[in-house]
């Protein structure tokens, strides 16, 4: 069976580009970059140049670039070296529909003691800058915003926000996981003081992860052990992977284009064939100010799970914001936030495109998903009488 | 993705009984949209008082699809009577097993053949002197305690796995915790009779013969009773046990253990003087 895989903001395929610069550096090229000797020292090299195409696809200065280990590790590395350079201060401002890598680390230092500020966003998931105005105090240590969300798409007014957050001397932090490689981010024209990047969602390896510190600010590193990375996050350099997230995102840099108009194109087709075709569904969240790759539906009065399970003996490959996917009874919380009834929260399924994706599949998708929907609404006690019980919102 | 066992995922692809008996002896709804499941369960006697026909339509995921069409085949061919000692274990155990935070889903069928046959007997829909205890999901003390108790529950999360009870605001979970609690203080002999001193002692006995004697000799050592005086049992340990430093824990953790659990919770156990 075929995998179509409509889940790109879970992970992505690496690049068959990014394997091939890659591979030398696992068996033949070994080093360690540290090294003295020219056999590591051409590996530093390396990463230097690595170092520069990421910095190109930010506008950033390759300086300005750090490499973690994953999304995770610079979200937590950005938020709590905030906290580590501005001890005097106790308030984190963040949003409700932020990633768990910033909202569970967030809860934790709650616990600890900081004061957390969550702004709520609207039914279409859109920020409310007032909002964010009225929350900053003299006690506000950063304030840490996504850029694109994993489960909608919807943006929000990033280099707005850091603006406003300067302006109170405020540091700025933005998840920039699902954005990056997605739309155009140039780090010349914005104020925002750190950035997370996370390579496997821009077709580079899993376990590669990149921090942005605009140059001057202030850093108190998370992991501290050798000079790696000009002592900003120690640990020998994960070579291979740098390499490869190098030409990822040089990959990136060239296919934007592409992402804004192919991908789109096909994630609008996917969109307008099943709002079509499927009574009783709608899109969450904001249909213009998204991420060119993502939809996220609900199919009214059906369960997310098992609709992925079915999409599943299909090959299709997608992720829903039920409760019943997550283990949780809730589903999802950016859902929630937005104020999605639970009769169409636990209904949503995400479809998220890249490049790799083709207009057979997509059709494919389309021809398959209404008899799935309207095969389990035939098992739905609520399909034809619309009922809604509990009112528990 | 979650570990179904394949007969789960069979009655997921093809469920048995899907729909709605019309004019049905028994009918019930349990869940809601928001809740994440719901259950529509319907059945019909024949002329013998046996279920002949039962169907359900179900909103929720596929272990909740599954449970409904797995308790729908048990119950066929069973009196009411019969049907409801099916406990949401045997729900479970049909499908091969569930996972644990899908238990829920095998409660909600019990949940459902309750309610129905309730419905069919006329009689009240909420148990007598039952409680809501969750407000989110609805989940009275009642039905908190006997998933307790059927499934040898300990902690909330356990309760929230089966039950559903605390997984939404959170608010109740102070007051599950003390449900456990008092679930837990009651002794457990309540419904075992009476024994008198000789039958404890043939129990004290046999209980070492068979739980505790076979245990110790697979390490070596073994056990022998010296005497027994109301509920203190006085023992040697023998073989390996009787050098072992570990020997007082066997004692307590496991000897004393065992017979708290089988014979009476009264139970002490001592080392005779050596």
């Amino acid at each position: 069976m075929k995998t179509i895989y409509l889940d790109n903001n879970a992970t992505t395929q690496v690049a068959q580009e990014v394997l091939d610069v890659m591979m030398p550096y696992f068996r033949d090229l070994y080093g360690n970059p540290s090294s003295m000797h020219t056999f590591g020292g051409q590996v530093g090299q390396r990463i230097r140049a690595a170092r520069e195409q990421v910095a190109a696809l930010l506008g950033a200065l390759p300086e300005e670039i750090v490499f973690t280990s994953c999304g995770t590790e610079s979200d937590n590395s950005a938020i709590r070296s905030a906290l580590a350079t501005r001890p005097d201060k106790k308030h984190i401002v963040i949003s409700r529909v932020e990633h768990p890598a910033v909202r569970t680390l967030c809860s934790h230092l709650g616990m600890q003691g900081y004061k957390i500020t969550e702004l709520p966003v609207d039914k279409n998931g859109i920020l409310d800058l007032e909002n964010l105005e009225k929350s900053l105090t003299p006690d506000t240590a950063i304030v840490s915003l996504m850029w694109g969300n994993n489960e909608t798409g919807v943006l929000f007014p990033v280099e707005a926000a850091a603006m406003m957050a300067h302006e109170k001397g405020i540091l700025f932090h933005t998840d920039a996981v699902q954005a990056t490689g997605k739309i155009p981010i140039n780090m010349k024209n914005n104020v925002i003081d750190m950035l997370s990047i996370s390579g496997h969602k821009l077709h580079a390896p899993k376990g590669i992860g990149v921090l942005y510190i605009r140059r001057g600010t202030k850093f108190s590193p998370f992991l501290i052990g050798g000079h790696q990375e000009k002592e900003r996050r120690g640990g020998t350099e994960n070579t291979p992977s740098i390499i490869g997230l190098g030409k990822a995102c040089e990959l990136a840099a060239k296919n934007m284009a592409q992402e804004n108009t192919n991908v789109k194109k096909l994630r609008d087709k996917l969109e307008k064939e099943l709002l079509k075709k499927i009574p009783q569904s709608r899109v969450n969240g904001d249909v213009e100010n998204r991420l060119p790759n993502t939809t996220n539906i609900s199919f009214e009065f059906v369960e997310g799970e098992a609709i992925l399970l079915l999409m599943n003996e299909l090959g299709i490959c997608a992720s829903s914001g039920s409760a019943c996917t997550s283990g949780s009874l809730q589903p999802s919380h950016v859902l929630r936030a937005m104020g999605v009834p639970f009769t169409m929260a636990h209904g949503s399924i995400r479809f998220s495109l890249s490049i790799y994706n083709t207009e057979e599949e997509v059709d494919f998708v389309i021809e398959k998903m209404p008899p799935i929907i309207e095969r389990l609404r035939g098992m739905s006690p609520f399909w034809n009488q619309k009922e809604q019980a509990c009112t528990n919102q | 993705m979650w570990e179904y066992t394949e007969k789960v995922k069979e009655h997921f692809l093809n469920p048995r009984n899907v729909g709605e008996i019309e004019n049905p002896d028994g009918v019930a709804e349990v869940g809601s949209l928001a809740c994440g499941d719901a259950l529509k369960l319907t059945f019909k006697l024949d002329e013998n008082k046996r279920i002949k026909d039962a169907k359900f339509k179900t909103f929720g995921c596929a272990s909740a699809i599954a449970s409904s069409s797995a308790l729908t085949e048990i119950i066929k061919g069973m009196t009411v009577d019969e049907a409801l000692k099916v406990s949401n274990k045997d729900i479970a155990q049909y499908l091969g097993g569930l996972p644990d935070e899908k238990m829920h889903c095998s409660v909600m069928g019990k949940q459902a053949l309750e309610k129905a046959v309730e419905n069919y007997r006329g009689a009240p829909a909420l148990e007598a002197g039952a409680k809501i205890i969750c407000e989110c999901f609805g989940v009275t003390d009642k039905e908190i305690e006997r998933a307790i108790r059927e499934n040898n529950l300990s902690t909330v999360e356990d309760v929230t796995n089966y039950t559903k009870a605390g997984g939404g605001c959170g608010g109740c979970q102070d007051a599950i915790q003390q449900i456990i609690d008092r679930v837990k203080a009651e002794p457990k002999t309540d419904n075992k009779p009476k024994l008198t001193n000789i039958q404890k002692i043939r129990l004290i006995e046999e209980t070492i013969e068979r739980e505790i004697r076979p245990s110790l000799k697979q390490d070596g050592g073994d056990i022998e009773i010296i005497d027994i005086i109301g509920n203190r049992v006085i023992v040697a340990m023998r073989g390996a046990c009787s050098t072992c430093k570990a020997s007082e824990i066997t004692l307590k953790d496991f000897v004393q253990h065992r017979l708290q659990e089988l014979v009476s919770p009264d139970i002490t156990v001592e080392e005779a003087a050596k």
